[in-house]
């Protein structure tokens, strides 16, 4: 053991202090810690792209309260720790006001701590009800709740009259939570869940999973909560077994992209999902159309990438953010929180949001709309006695 | 019985993509004892690189060449600027190399390609063959013949050819290879060309089946990597069966045990087996020099 | 002057006195975090060290000892009404029972093969962890409750950077003395040469397993302090990523060298965060890094540097 050696450590740590100096200026500082690589990338890269987007247009037209908006993503790559890490950094040596991010339920609920320390507004874009429920001080989230989702898909399938079930889905914490979420509604809704598979994430062929099912008698229709490529896979292998009964896809597979990955074998499924998906097919009296077919174009002129209702997450968690600054003349942390919690009326791309002391949430099953895939494009499922 | 046919058609399925990524380690492997963990970024780039240059408007064949050429270019640019360097580093070392070349690879990619996934249309129609109540697709039957393929070429390479005499001679004994005149350093380059050129088929032959993305590598080598060593490291015939072997396991897993678990019964299995047969299934006895 | 220099604890000495007035460069609560973080991985390397650099076994599946010490520390509080301390010493005691269950046989295996052997001993832990909501709250993981010692609850990064510190530079104290002692040298004899220790009377298979149980039960302990300090633990902690986290870690620093797990935790902690900067860009400067320290000093960054130090060189 040498003193040369410690020199060495001394200095390889002292590199890490120079990573100080961040320059202070008169901006207002938004913090935003993603997974924009990594197994959830999917869903932070849209993520990514629309807050840096929309902060450059409200910057362009004079920022907010006078004052421009800097924003500082963190990619934490999926995962918890770096997450975590990120966010003391955005606290404590960014000194952010706000936070609209947390791409996952795990990556949020490891950094709900830090924030409610330092009563920061943490406004995430996790999908778990648990991020909400129990209901923190400091804590909202833009996405539905894979509750929700499951209640929409249930109440389409008794209106066609299915009440018993297989379920295959991903267990990737995504796929876990819905599915945790549909075996709870299940009873209350009068659905049976006669069996369930599942895959992992990166699999590549489903159909020893959808063989057991096809073979259980009294299926009368399969729902799959997952999200990314496992979906489109299954998908594809539905169609390569030729099961008979309906497929329910979850709001996870949101994006065009699906239906080119799983082709053919896409026609016929149904999911629940935004208005975002359909911009055109909306009635022109719908009060999201303006909103969600401002947001797609703008966002496919500026990334040339097909729509993503995550990206449309980042961008209602940012519109409610400023508008809440707006109202609260500034940018103090307690007042921006509870003009945050006062957000009513706010048409975003997942519906619209009418938040309270109760639920830091807003939306309602009727921002959820069920789409079903025909030759290839969404359509509406009409909702007659509903 | 029709289940158990299915069962069996989904672990060839996926045992086949296993057994081409395998027989990418088999070669550089075999020419110089290191075990490439960027061999899985090959099969990356060969599917991305065909994906996005179809996507110009390029004819699919024609791209799937140029993605293969691009490909050996970055292995044969590894071999000179990462692995070369560290001639007579210890085996760990150039581990850690070929594990920061594959992150240095994935890097890019997200840079040059996206972060999206993506596929590219099958060989023979997507028409499933169903055959006594279960179904298989072309594809499968097309990436099975593709290793089946590779496994001859291999065989031929090193068994009939001069140059495949000279790879082996640089694996058995470096120095005694450069006595008798043999260009090791041209000898180890080419084989990373051709476990590159490997990769890139393997990727653009896999991807209409399992989809393709930027990090698709990682598990896709993880995997390889232990098929390879099920089969024991170094025999092509090795590489197929421990793939084909490993997709059976997971596949039956899943149908008749649980899905939750099938990786792990796989692994288990493969434990199993090398606890056995330490050195794997064909893999050559290792004579450990005192 | 150089007697003192050259004594075997100098060295640790002078870590100490570091670790003591680094906090004095600290701006803000994030260094504090991230000095702690470099500390509790460096006490894991610090295992793997053991494992790889002085017996020469490579293990690509160590993170699952991070994963059972961590999640020991979750889940006794949480379902089984355990203290936290008693957690973590449980975790460990349950990880060294693990790798004495599972080295057995694993140990027998060479070179390529043990490290596939370990990298499915990895896998299978993560597989578990992940599976087994119930226990383990499943993929999106499960809050770990605060670690309390005769009534006081411990949080914040400066305390857990004391914690770590104190840990690490104990952690190092005891390994220094297992390389010094009769079992040091038999395992740095089986790492040149299993048949010639075997011969000289070296019950090989016995000390391999030994080491191997000591670094489990040191990562378990770094698993565990992790998990209480970021109050929240998910699956991805005993992940592939990770255990290939921690032999780069090893790699880097210099095998077989304690101070070269701090260093190569210091790296791989600090350097995803000044690399924030290069947005895209990162992971490609990272995987660069990576390989170069590996072509230039490629016996690691500890000894490397050493070498280059005539006076020093005898260590």
């Amino acid at each position: 053991m040498t003193a040369w050696k410690r020199l060495v450590t001394a200095s390889v740590i002292g590199v890490a202090m120079l990573a100080a100096g961040q320059n202070a200026s008169a901006q207002v500082k938004i913090g935003a810690v993603l997974s924009v690589t990594g197994p959830a990338s999917f869903l932070g890269d849209p993520e990514k792209r629309t807050l840096e987007l929309y902060v450059d247009e409200i910057n362009a037209k004079g920022g907010v309260n006078g004052q421009k908006l800097q924003l500082i993503v963190y990619d934490d790559g999926g995962d918890a720790n770096n997450a975590r890490t990120f966010a003391t950094r955005l606290v404590e040596d960014d000194k952010v006001v706000a936070m609209v991010g947390g791409t996952t339920t795990g990556t949020t609920l490891a950094m709900i701590p830090v924030f409610e320390d330092a009563q920061i507004p943490f406004i995430s874009l996790g999908g778990g009800i648990q991020i909400i429920e129990p209901v923190r001080k400091w804590v909202f989230k833009t996405p539905h709740t894979d509750k929700m989702a499951c209640e929409k898909i249930f109440a389409d399938l008794k209106r066609r009259q299915l009440t018993t079930i297989a379920m295959i889905s991903g267990t990737e914490a995504f796929g876990k939570s819905m599915r945790d979420q549909c075996a709870a509604v299940a009873p209350k809704t009068g659905i049976t869940i006669a069996h369930e598979e599942t895959y992992g994430p990166r699999d590549s062929d489903m159909t020893p999973q959808l063989t057991n099912i096809r073979n259980k008698a009294g299926v009368q229709a399969v729902v799959n909560p997952g999200f990314g490529q496992g979906p489109a896979i299954v998908t594809r292998n539905y169609h390569q077994l030729a099961i008979a009964v309906p497929l329910y896809q979850s709001h996870g597979v949101a994006s065009k992209q699906f239906i080119e990955l799983a082709g053919q074998a896409a026609d016929g499924v149904r999911l629940p999902a935004a208005a975002l998906l359909v911009p055109d097919k909306l009635d022109d009296k719908d009060p999201q159309k303006p909103v969600v077919v401002n947001y797609s174009r703008t966002y496919h002129q500026k990334t040339g990438q097909a729509v993503s209702t995550f990206g449309g997450h980042a961008y209602d968690g940012l519109m409610i953010l400023t508008q809440a600054m707006e109202r609260a003349k500034g940018a103090d942390k307690a007042k921006l929180r509870d003009e945050i919690e006062k957000t009513k009326g706010f048409v975003g791309t997942g519906g619209v949001v009418n938040m309270s002391p109760t639920d830091h949430m807003g939306l309602d099953l009727s921002a959820f709309r069920m789409l079903e895939i025909k030759n290839g494009d969404w359509t509406l499922v009409p909702e007659t006695g509903s | 019985m029709a289940e158990f046919l299915q069962f069996f058609f989904s672990g060839l399925t996926v045992g086949a993509v296993y057994a081409l990524v395998a027989l990418g380690f088999t070669l550089i492997y075999n020419a110089s004892d290191i075990i490439n963990f960027a061999q899985g970024e090959f099969v990356m780039l060969g599917g991305m690189t065909t994906v996005f240059l179809a996507a110009t408007g390029m004819p699919v064949p024609l791209a799937a060449l140029v993605a293969v050429i691009a490909t050996i270019a970055v292995g044969l640019a590894l071999h000179r600027f990462a692995i070369e360097p560290a001639r007579g580093a210890s085996a760990v070392a150039l581990i850690m190399i070929t594990i920061g070349a594959s992150i240095f690879l994935r890097g890019a990619a997200q840079v040059v390609f996206d972060k999206r996934f993506h596929s590219l249309p099958p060989l023979l129609g997507a028409e499933p063959i169903r055959v006594a109540g279960a179904a298989i697709l072309p594809q499968s039957l097309v990436v099975l013949a593709g290793a089946a393929v590779i496994v001859v070429l291999l065989w031929w390479l090193l068994d009939r050819t001069l140059l495949g005499k000279a790879v082996i001679a640089t694996s058995a004994n470096r120095l005694a290879a450069r006595l008798v005149g043999i260009n090791t350093r041209s000898i180890v380059g080419f084989s990373f060309a051709v476990s590159a050129a490997i990769g890139a088929v393997a990727g653009i032959l896999v991807t209409p089946i399992t989809l393709t993305s930027y990090d698709v590598g990682t598990l896709l080598a993880l995997k390889g990597f232990a098929a390879a060593m099920l089969g024991g490291i170094g025999s092509a015939v090795g590489a197929v069966a421990g793939g084909l072997i490993l997709g059976m396991l997971e596949a039956f897993s899943a149908g008749y045990v649980s899905s939750k678990y099938k990786d792990a019964v796989a692994f288990l299995v493969i434990l199993a087996v090398l606890f056995a047969m330490p050195n794997g299934l064909f893999g050559r006895g290792h004579i450990e020099r005192v | 002057m150089h007697a003192l220099l050259t004594h075997r604890l100098a060295g640790l000495a002078i870590i100490a006195v570091i670790l003591l007035v680094l906090p004095l460069s600290f701006p803000s609560g994030y260094y504090y975090r991230v000095a702690a973080l470099v500390l509790i991985f460096a006490l894991a390397a610090l295992g793997l060290n053991l494992l790889m650099g002085l017996a020469g076994q490579v293990s690509l599946g160590h993170a699952a000892f991070l994963g059972v010490g961590g999640y020991a520390a979750a889940i006794g509080p949480t379902h089984l009404a355990l203290p936290s301390w008693l957690s973590v010493f449980l975790g460990a005691a349950l990880s060294g029972v693990v790798a004495f269950v599972v080295g057995r046989p694993i140990l027998r295996l060479k070179g390529h093969y043990l490290a596939v052997a370990t990298l499915g001993l990895g896998l299978l832990v993560a597989i578990v962890l992940t599976n087994e909501a119930g226990w383990t709250g499943g993929p999106d993981g499960m809050t770990v409750p605060r670690l309390t010692l005769f009534e006081w609850r411990v949080r914040g990064s400066d305390t857990w950077y004391w914690i770590a510190a104190v840990a690490f530079v104990f952690g190092a104290w005891l390994a220094l003395n297992l390389i010094e002692s009769p079992t040091g040298r038999a395992l740095r004899a089986i790492h040149d040469s299993e048949t010639a220790a075997s011969v000289l009377g070296v019950d090989v298979a016995r000390q391999k397993l030994a080491v191997f149980v000591v670094s489990a039960v040191y990562t378990s302990v770094a698993g565990s302090c992790l998990a209480l300090f970021n109050g929240h633990i998910t699956p991805d902690i005993a992940g592939f990523l990770r255990s290939i986290e921690l032999v780069a870690m090893v790699v880097l620093g210099g095998m077989g060298s304690i101070a070269g797990s701090l260093v190569g935790a210091a790296i791989l902690v600090v350097l995803p965060q000044l690399l924030t900067a290069l947005h895209d860009y990162e992971h490609m400067v990272l995987g660069l890094v990576l390989m170069s320290v590996m072509i230039f000093l490629r016996q690691g960054i500890v000894p490397s540097l050493s070498a280059l130090v005539p006076r020093f060189r005898s260590s």
